[in-house]
Parts: C-alpha cells; structure tokens; sequence
C-alpha cells in the first residue's frame, strides 16, 4: 500500500513542474491565436479605413464615374449592390422561411428529412463560382433573362437561400413546444398554431437571418460577374432587364483591369471602404439584435 | 367547420412542401445546368484527358483542354491555407470555449463572426495591395501573387468557420466529464487534451472539412492573388490558377458554347464535386460520431 | 487533540456573486470514517463538499472566505496548488461520468497524467481498483471496451475504482447513488462500508436512510449553515436541536 503510493508522489513530484510548464506554454499559445484573428480583421478593416476615408465625399457617394472610371463616384454601384441585395433577399425570404417551416414544423424525422437536409447543407457548400456558372446558364442563358439585375437577383437568391434556412430553422427551434402545445390543445389547427404563436415568436429571428443574408449578397463578386455586372453603365437602371454595376465588381476591375491602376487606387480603397461599412454594419446589427434576443429569452 | 379548417391546413402544408422541395432542386438545377453545359467538352477531349491533361491552353490553336494544374493548384492552395486555418481555428475555440472569461468571450465572438463576413474581394484587394509587396520585398521574389500570399489570404475565410463550429463542439462537452477529470488531478490543460479535445473531435472535424470546402471553392481571393500561372507549381511561391479562378476569369473571354466555354463549365463540375465530397464526408461524420456525452443510464 | 481530524473546516463563508450560500461553517473530520452530509436541497451541502476540493474553482464568480486544513496544510491558501490538492482528495459525482474511453483507460488516466509511465505498475493498479470497486469479475474479460457499454451502477463503480487509482487520502462522494436503482444503491452502499479502512469518506446524500446506513458521523446542513453534527447514530435517535429532529422525521424538507 505505501509502497504504491510512494511511487505515484514521486512520479508526481518528478513531472508535476513540466506539467505545469506544458500548460502555461500551450495556453499561452492559444491566446495568441485568438489574438491573431482579431489583429486580421482589425488589420484589415484600418487599413482600408486610413487609405479609403479620404476618397470618401459627397462627389463620391452621388456621381457616376467619369473619364474612363478615373475619376468622379460610384453612385450606380452604390445603388446597383443596394439593388441585388435587398432584391435578392426578397425572393429568398419567402421560399426560405417556407421551407424552413416545413422542416422544422410540418416534416417527420426521417430518411426524407435527413436528404432534404443533407441537399441544403450542400446547396450552402457549392462554390460561389459555380453559382455563377448556373446563374449563366439557367436565368441568363435558359430563362432568356440576358444579363441583368433580374438574373443576378436570382443568382443572388439562390446563393442566400441555405442562409435564410438555417438561420430561421434556428429561431423556429428556439420557440419552446409548451407553445405550440398550448395552441393544439386549444383547437388550433397546425396552420393557425404556426401563423399566429410560433412565427411571431421566431419572428426577430428569422429577420437577423435575412440581414446576414442581404449583406453576404451584397459582398458577393463570382455570382455576378456573369449574370450581372458590368465595367460601366452611364445611368442608374431604369428596368429590372438592365445591366448594372456593383461594388464589388467595381472594386475587382478597377484593382485589376482598370485603365490606370496606380491612378484609381483611392477610388479602390474608397469602394471597398464604403463596402465593408456597410457589409459590416449590417453584421454588427444583427449581432447586436440577436444578443438582445437571446438576453431576452433568458 | 372543422373538415374546412382541416383541408386548409392540409393545403397550407402541402404548399410549404413544395416550395421546400423547390429549395433543395436548386441543388439538382446546378447539377442538371452545370452537366448539360459542360458535358460536351468530353466529345473533344477525354475525361482522362481532362482531368489529368498537363497544359491548359484554351485559346491557343489547337487548344489544350488539359485541368491537372488547376487542380492541383485548387489543392495545393486549401491545403496550405489548412495548414494555418486548422491550428489557428481550433486553439482560437479552445481559447473562446476555455479559457477566455465570459466578457472577453462576448466581445471576440462576434468579431469572429466579422471576420467572416469581410467580403471576399475586399480580403483579395487586401493581399494584393498589402501583402503581396511586403511578400515580395521580404522574401526577394519576382511576385508577390503566388500560391502563399493565396493560402494565407484563404485563412481568413476559412479560420471562422473552422472556429466557430469548433468552438460549438467543445462547448457542448459535457461539464461532467471536465469535472471528472480535474478530480483526479488533471490539470486544464491535460483535461483539455485527454478528455475535452477527443470527446468534440467529430465536431471538429466537420468544422475542419466544411472550411477546407469553403477555402476550395472560394474564387475572388485566388483570382485577385494567386497568380494565375498554370503550371504545376513547384514551390510556396510560385504563381498558380485554381479551378475558380480559371472560371471567373475566362468566361467573359470565352465564345459562348464554343469548346472554352464548355471546358470551363467541365471544370465547375469537377470543382462541384470536390465541394459535394466534402460536404458530405462532414456530413457522415456529424451523424455517425455522435457527440459522445455523458454516459446515458 | 487536533491530529485525530483529517479536515478542519472553520469560520468557512461560501458566495455566489453576491449570493452567500454557506455561513461560517466549521467541522471536523475523523479520518477512516464515512461522515455523511444531510440535508434539503440547496441547503449547502454539495457546496461544501466541493469546496473540499476546490471544485468551485470552476465557478468564475465565487468566493470563499476562511480556513480548511487537510492534515496540516490550508487548502485555500494561495500557495496550495490545486492540482495537487485533488490529487490527494478524490471525488465521486451524483452521475456517473466515466470518460468516452475504455475501461481501462478511464482507471488508468488519473495515473497517466500524473506522471506514473511504468506500464505494469499501471496494470496492477487497474486491476486492485476494480477490485477494490467489485467491479473487477463483471468486466475483467471486456477491459478494453468503451466504459460507457457499461450500466449505470457499473459506471458509478468505474468512477470509484478511476478516483481510487491514483490513492487519494479522502475520497468525497456526491450523492454517488441518486441516479442508480435499488440493487446498484446497494452495491454502492456496501462499497463504502468496504473502503473506509483505506480512506476518509465524506458523502453526500438526500436520502436519510442511506445515511444512517453507511456513515459513523452525520452533519445537518439547513440553509448554509451546519445546523448538528454527531455520531450517526446519536443524531437519529436522539438529536439535539429540535431543527433536526423535524428533518430526520420528515417535518419538513
């Protein structure tokens, strides 16, 4: 008895520092992880902020863009990307809250449910390029749209749907059963116990979900660039079936393909700018919303 | 009365499955569009020839259809950039899940969730206009564009996915077993390692896979970055074009239905499944391993 | 006088935030005894008993106040570390919580970080604890399989015979059988009257009986405070406060 005990302190005392050691270094190297992220978006976003602010005027904000895109503003981009997104979000919206409450709320768990899900998963893993591709073939090419807002809204929507899904789904989940419940046993049907208790209830939800969707549309580039988007338009869109430009296409070309590179740098770094405010600004709403929520619910 | 209410609830139910099926056809639409464009590049070329051909030269006369570079650049890029998403993804969750007090947590999430919302371009334009001169100066390289500059640019958009979903995992770890391994002396750290980490590794992993998919099939950053060589490259710092980037820079330039054209949406198919195999690998693991928790009795 | 006590709690306040769940505890414990802990729930109970492993630790937000000697050291002092400490006092759960391992992985692990690399010395050691667990005949030809095949009371004795290995002084039991049937209650019970000769057992428990069966001392613990402690059998039979007399007889609580 003593004996094994004398064995597993001295073992104890032998390695107990290294241990102690071990841990200190290893925790120290996650903070520093952490610390990592943060400094990349920090990084990122001063970066663009210290070069972008100084483009950013009144002249920027409500101007086409002249001589060859090398000077003047970015007005149809500003509203070409309001347009896409909120449109996008549009269409999604409904289908996707619609299938959200068939799965969460009408279907039984099953085989069927589970490849339903597995298709959605997916859907959310195809590449945006791809999307693109599809965007091409189907609204563009198939559906004899042409390039246009109307095609690129699609694309868009297609794109955010799995967003809006999950995110509704999520609220639905949230919505405890006792309340559904309650409702059937008063002698609601399933439609009326939904309509008036569960999505009032997954209402805020479901909202945050379509801001995290209209800002990842708006920042999308692949999807539009065959659908949508083009170098210049010298109006604003005047009908759905336009070709129309977007931020970040704007910031794609004018990096990459402009007439003078060097020359639109400010205009670049003003774009992506403007772009990221407002991409990040709506994130920070929704996150913001959804904590008061979830506080809420407590 | 109640027979009408009930056959509008039978409508209304049958209505949502529809559109519900609707959602999940967009899946099968691409397929269907993506397969029905690009299958007739196979009446030129081989898939063998395709997939495994050398030299991409889609526009020279006659053409090479051949993707292996592309590939092999799409792989090599999420590869890279998996080297550094996965350790700096999972230490940030087991920060944010262990260590970090509740506040600090409040605060780094949503800048996690942030960093996932950068969009693309705006990360692409970041690593030409910054990164890719320092790499150059720095290293003494003829171009900052390369495979690296691409990984490392890719990192951002993967390390979120990777932590949060991590962060989930680890933080569904039943408190009981932590507790049962401090009782016994453990320390954090061995606690962490011996119990925490295993018992979320199925979490972790689909975390893992999910933003190596996401890091493939990403296109504005490699497009803006990586290059654009295509040739198989032979070091960190070689210029190179992955299968995004190849689409989205060529298809403006392609004659529509010419052979480019459906070469280009070949290698979407190509690239579809890549991204379907890996969802679905994360998939089976999420199901089959399920988080072991406390024991049931 | 002071040496027969293994633990010696006094003046020990216990806070939550701002909530104070134990006031100004004091109390003595016999070493190779098995001293139970009463009382309704939310009373302090559990609470004190994890703080006699600094369990508590855990909690971000709680403080504790006043002095705990284990032989002859205080377990709150800055100094102690905490690694240490749960090393020597081991703790048994109100559910069973064997690790998603092997059987004998899960007895093994609390050798293994603690340093212990001799490999027969860990098979020995798995073997005596399952033993001492009467646990070793039911699962000596599957000691390889995942713990968690086992039943409810067979993990329970799992997560006995893991805290056993590394050779605890005190071993704490929160209610280590509330969530096992009468026939592994039972097992549990007669367990601990076996292992008392090698440690200082302090359980916790809701259920008076049990208490009466398995322990030589009992505490009343009643709203944070510890109302009475005696000889088991004196406190059942003839306690000293009229507080506890209403407990035992189920008056309230």
């Amino acid at each position: 008895m003593t004996d094994e005990k004398t064995i597993i302190e001295s073992s104890f005392d032998r390695v107990y520092r290294k241990r102690r050691l071990i841990q200190k270094s290893l925790f120290l190297l996650f903070r520093l992880a952490a610390l990592i992220n943060c400094a990349g978006l920090f990084l990122v976003v001063s970066f663009i902020a210290l070069k972008g602010y100084k483009a950013i005027s009144w002249e920027f904000l409500t101007q086409p863009p002249i001589d060859s895109m090398t000077k003047g503003g970015i007005l149809p981009c500003i509203v070409g990307t309001l347009c896409l997104g909120i449109g996008s979000i549009i269409v999604a919206l409904p289908i996707g809250v619609a299938s959200a409450i068939y799965l969460n709320e009408y279907a039984s768990p099953g085989r069927f449910l589970r490849l339903i899900r597995l298709g959605i998963s997916n859907l959310a893993g195809v590449p945006s390029v791809v999307f693109g591709l599809f965007g091409f073939a189907f609204f563009v090419v198939y559906l004899k749209m042409g390039e246009s807002i109307l095609a690129g809204v699609l694309t868009l929507a297609s794109l955010t749907l799995p967003v809006i899904i999950g995110s509704t789904e999520e609220a639905l989940k949230s919505v405890p059963d006792t309340y559904r419940e309650a409702s059937l046993a008063l002698g609601a049907t399933r439609w009326q116990t939904i309509y008036r208790v569960v999505l009032p209830a997954a209402l805020p939800g479901t909202l945050t979900g379509a801001i995290l969707g209209l800002s990842r549309a708006a920042g999308e580039t692949a999807p539009i660039m065959f659908t949508a988007a083009v170098f210049f338009t010298p109006g604003l869109p005047g009908s759905v079936f336009d070709k129309i430009m977007a931020m970040p296409y704007h910031i794609y070309v004018l990096a990459t393909a402009g007439t003078n590179i060097e020359a639109t740098r400010p205009l670049q770094y003003g774009t992506a700018l403007l772009l990221i405010a407002m991409v990040l600004g709506m994130n920070l709403v929704a996150i913001i919303w959804r904590s008061v929520l979830r506080k809420r619910m407590k | 009365m109640a027979t009408i209410r009930q056959r509008t609830d039978n409508s209304v139910r049958f209505i949502f499955f529809v559109i519900a099926l609707a959602s999940i056809s967009i899946l099968f639409m691409i397929m269907i569009f993506l397969f029905a464009e690009g299958m007739p590049i196979f009446k030129k070329v081989s898939i063998y020839q395709f997939v495994f051909g050398k030299y991409w030269y889609p526009t020279s006369s006659p053409p090479d259809f051949g993707i292996f570079a592309l590939i092999v650049a799409s792989v090599a890029v999420t590869m890279v950039s998996a080297a550094i998403s996965i350790p700096l993804g999972v230490m940030t969750a087991v920060y944010l899940a262990e260590l970090a007090h509740k506040r600090v947590a409040e605060i780094l999430k949503p800048i996690v969730e942030l960093l996932a919302a950068l969009p693309s371009v705006v990360i692409g334009f970041f690593g030409m206009v910054v990164v890719a001169p320092f790499l150059q100066d720095t290293f003494g390289i003829p171009t900052g564009l390369n495979l690296f500059n691409a990984a490392l640019m890719l990192s951002f958009m993967s390390v979120p996915t990777i932590c949060s979903l991590s962060e989930d995992a680890i933080y569904s770890v039943p408190v009981a077993l932590k507790e049962g391994s401090l009782a016994l002396g453990a320390t954090h750290l061995e606690t962490l390692m011996r119990v925490v980490l295993p018992a979320s590794i199925s979490g972790i992993s689909t975390a893992v896979i999910l933003g190596m998919s996401r890091a493939i099939g990403e296109t504005m950053v490699v497009l803006m970055v990586a290059g654009g060589a295509a040739m198989v490259p032979s070091s960190l710092f070689d210029p190179v074009r992955p299968m995004t980037a190849s689409i989205a820079a060529e298809m403006a330039e392609a004659p529509f239905r010419g052979d480019h054209y459906h070469a280009l949406f070949a290698t979407g198919i190509v690239l579809f499944l890549f991204t379907l195999l890996f969802n679905i690998i994360a998939d089976r693991i999420s199901h089959k391993y399920r988080q072991t928790g406390e024991a049931s009795l | 006088m002071t040496e027969d006590y293994k633990i010696r709690a006094s003046h020990l306040n216990f806070y939550y935030g701002n909530a104070q769940a134990l006031y100004d505890i004091s109390i003595n414990i016999k070493p190779s005894r098995v001293t139970a802990l009463i009382g309704p729930s939310g009373c302090g109970k559990s609470t004190f008993l994890r703080c006699l492993n600094r369990m508590n630790d855990l909690i971000p937000i709680s403080r504790v106040e006043g002095e705990i000697m284990l032989d002859n050291i205080n377990i709150n002092d800055p100094s102690v570390d905490v690694v240490m400490l749960r090393r020597r006092v081991g703790m048994v759960f109100q559910k069973p919580n064997p690790f998603p391992k092997s059987i004998f992985e899960n007895v093994a692990y609390g050798l293994k970080v603690n340093g212990v690399k001799d490999k027969a010395f860990i098979e020995r050691r798995v073997e005596e604890s399952l033993k001492k667990a009467a646990l070793w005949d039911e699962v000596k030809d599957r000691i390889h399989q995942s713990a968690l095949m086992l039943s409810g009371g067979q993990q329970q004795r799992l997560c006995i015979a893991r805290a056993m290995a590394v050779e605890p002084e005190v071993l704490l039991m929160d209610e280590p059988a509330s969530a096992l049937d009468p026939i592994a209650t039972q097992k549990i019970e007669d367990l601990i009257g076996e292992l008392k000769q090698y440690y200082t057992i302090i359980i916790v428990t809701h259920n008076m009986q049990q208490a009466a069966r398995v322990s030589d001392m009992t505490a009343f613990f009643y709203m944070g405070k510890l109302i009475e402690m005696d000889e088991t059998d004196t406190l059942f039979t003839r306690p000293g406060l009229k507080q506890t007399e209403d407990y035992i007889t189920g008056r309230f609580g």
